[in-house]
């Protein structure tokens, strides 16, 4: 079954005839994701891709049955887009657009939490489920099946963290890219609760960052449930200096509780596997599943 | 300090003192009100300015940087304190002179201090009158736990509020605000009651803290301290200092907010990065680094710790890694002298690591002259065609693609 998204997800595109939802729409496609049209408010009616262009998501839904949504619109009219995605009744929006406001962020979630829908992101990968659907922008090919979840704040770890998985003989059930924004849809605590009660998932591998306490609570949370299922933790940025930005917004150590040392220490405490080296997390996965 | 412990997570856009105080009060906050100067005359020129505005007899000279505990900090040339009173016109140039064009070294600044360019004469506020004028905290953030704009305020205005917070967490306010319908007037009374204020400062406080939300929200603010928040001697509420954090990303909507960046108070090899569309910070260590992604640079800084050396940077490609940003990003992490090795980490998604590859051998071949060793880490899309263009290049570079590859090579070339 694995989570979020599956073969029977059907897919809009929102900011669909844009150069990056075009370019990936197309990359989700060619995966065999089931993308049954986008949205471009003023090009409702033409097609591309093959598919249906729609002037709203409403329109969308109502033609397509879509109940899944991938946005790659502009930072300025993203929030406006998730909003428009959960009125209309899509049940998991996957926000990709990186740079929206964290003002425009403060009201788009709580609207989508209030018609129900799984907002993940923004400024995340997307969500794969291997061989049944990509609703994001990571290399396909290095997710294969499996019966492991990865969840993640960040690009490019998320795949480093697959690949290793894969390597060491195991695979993904499915990997989402929660994002690294100040406010993000679903929480890495919500994550672990989707994979807990997958039963095609039989382990975890959680990513984290410097900052927030995100990490900490999924650990707590982890532990008051009864460790169903092991989870391999890593925690970026052991090296990285207090107060400074590095790079992307999630990536900044404020207090003295959410520095990596902090984080790995309260999920070494809640029972979670913890490594110090990102290059240990294939291995350390296959150990503990043995 | 305090507030980033909840301001985390938010790029953040700073300005100084006189530019925050001049957004407060156009969105009507009460301010220590003052004139920017950067050379000693016009320090003068500006003292005279105030008196004519607001009658004040006194003047307080404040050194203009991003960077707090000013009136502690010392000057290194002249050994003046970053904020100084001058009790008379006559004072005004001498002080200043002391200040601008000086390095202001603060707890905040590191050793190194900060170049002060400007000043700020402000009036003086702390005259006395019926009453002792009393100093307050007050400030605005994004909580990230919640989701909504919290603020804090306190009794203990003008200490280092982490202190208040450590040793008398009880005497810190908390007032979380549902972005849906904004501040609503019991919560600014709630604020206004629990710092004892009563009569006219009473009034006076609840005007200011709406005021100062509505200048938090219109600005896209992800940060505001307003450190000490001032009951003078006749009960008016003045904000005295004013640290002011704006949502980068929302500047978009904000030109005028934007134009305020001092790219002067920015390391230089930041901005420089930046107009690349790299993402670079210094550090101290012996090995730098260029990845594709935030979390993978860390992460990559993490593996060079373990390898037993230490992060010369962070530095962030971001999604576009080819010939010309490798470029940029080679001779960015060359100018630290302390360099004694690169490692490269790039997880071809989108981008192809035969391209990476490429761009690797031609930047190495347009700066010449790279005597330092570099490890080359691909992996992900065409990774081994990466591999091997990088092998037959016959250049001074070592390629991996597994990532403990990558750390075992740096352990060599460090040994």
């Amino acid at each position: 079954m694995s989570v979020l998204v599956n073969k029977n997800s059907k897919i809009i595109v929102q900011g669909f005839t844009g150069s990056e939802g075009t370019f990936h729409a197309e990359q989700m496609i060619e995966y065999g994701s089931n993308v049954v049209g986008g949205v471009t408010p003023g090009k409702g009616g033409q097609s591309h891709l093959d598919k249906p262009v729609f002037n709203t998501v409403q329109d969308a839904v109502n033609e397509t049955r879509a109940d899944v949504s991938i946005i790659f619109v502009p930072p300025a009219f993203a929030s406006d887009a998730i909003m428009e995605a959960a009125d209309a009744g899509i049940k998991v929006i996957v926000a990709i657009t990186e740079g929206i406001p964290v003002k425009d962020m403060m009201h788009a979630k709580p609207y989508a939490k209030s018609k129900g829908c799984v907002l993940v992101g923004p400024n995340c990968p997307g969500v794969i489920t291997p061989e049944e659907a990509k609703v994001g922008i990571m290399p396909g090919f290095v997710f294969k099946k499996g019966r492991v979840g990865v969840i993640s704040k960040s690009g490019t770890l998320t795949y480093e963290a697959a690949d290793q998985v894969v390597k060491a003989g195991l695979g993904i059930s499915t990997a989402i890219g929660i994002g690294g924004d100040p406010i993000i849809g679903t929480s890495t605590k919500e994550a672990v609760q989707l994979f807990m009660e997958d039963p095609d998932t039989d382990a975890i591998v959680m990513i984290g960052e410097i900052g927030g306490q995100y990490e900490a609570d999924a650990a707590r949370w982890i532990k008051e449930n009864g460790n169903k299922k092991p989870v391999v933790g890593f925690i970026a940025g052991q090296t990285a200096p207090p107060g400074r930005r590095m790079g992307h917004a999630g990536a900044i150590i404020g207090g003295k509780d959410d520095t990596a040392e902090a984080k790995k220490r309260i999920m070494a405490e809640c029972g979670l596997y913890v490594v110090d080296s990102p290059a240990d997390i294939g291995e350390k996965m296959k150990e503990v599943l043995g | 300090m305090f507030p980033s412990r909840f301001a985390q997570n938010i790029l953040p856009m700073n300005i100084h003192e006189y530019q925050a105080k001049e957004i407060l009060k156009s969105y009507g906050v009460t301010i220590q009100e003052g004139i920017v100067a950067d050379t000693p005359d016009k320090a003068h020129e500006a003292a005279k300015e105030l008196n004519r505005e607001t009658g004040t007899e006194w003047y307080v000279v404040k050194a203009q940087i991003h960077a707090g505990g000013r009136g502690k900090g010392t000057v290194n040339e002249t050994g003046s304190n970053g904020v100084v009173l001058a009790k008379g016109l006559d004072e005004v140039m001498p002080k200043a002179k002391g200040i601008i064009g000086g390095t202001l070294v603060t707890h905040q600044t590191g050793p190194s201090g900060k170049k002060v360019n400007k000043v700020l004469i402000a009036q003086d506020v702390y005259y006395p009158g019926a009453n002792e004028p009393t100093e307050y905290y007050l400030s605005i953030l994004m909580d990230r736990g919640t989701g909504q704009n919290i603020i804090m305020a306190s009794t203990e205005g003008g200490m280092d509020i982490e202190q208040v917070a450590e040793n008398t967490p009880e005497l810190i306010t908390k007032e979380w605000i549902d972005p849906s319908v904004g501040i609503q007037g019991f919560q600014a009374r709630k604020v206004a009651f629990s710092l004892g204020l009563s009569g006219i400062a009473f009034k006076g406080m609840v005007k200011f803290i709406h005021s100062l939300y509505d200048a938090y929200v219109g600005t896209d603010a992800s940060m505001f301290e307003i450190n000490p928040v001032l009951k003078t001697s006749d009960d008016k509420i003045l904000a005295v200092d004013a640290k002011v954090n704006l949502d980068d990303n929302a500047m978009f909507r904000h030109k005028d907010l934007a134009e305020l960046r001092d790219l002067t108070e920015e390391d230089p090899a930041e901005v420089e990065a930046g107009e690349h569309g790299l993402s670079y910070v210094k550090l101290d260590g012996n090995v730098g680094c260029m990845v594709n992604g935030a979390g993978l640079a860390m992460a990559t800084m993490d593996i060079i710790k373990l390898s037993g050396g230490d992060p010369a940077n962070f530095l962030d490609v971001g999604g576009g890694a080819n010939a010309v940003t490798v470029e940029a990003g080679f001779r960015i992490i060359l100018k630290d002298p302390n360099v004694k090795a690169i490692l490269i980490n790039i997880f071809g998604g989108i981008v192809r690591c035969d391209r990476v590859a490429n761009g690797v051998v031609e930047a190495y071949k347009n700066i010449g002259d790279i005597n330092v060793p570099i490890i080359v880490r691909l992996q992900g899309t065409n990774a081994e065609e990466g591999a091997k263009i990088i092998e037959n290049s016959s250049l001074k570079v070592t390629s991996a693609i597994l990532l403990k590859d990558a750390a075992q090579k740096v352990k060599e070339v460090l040994m």
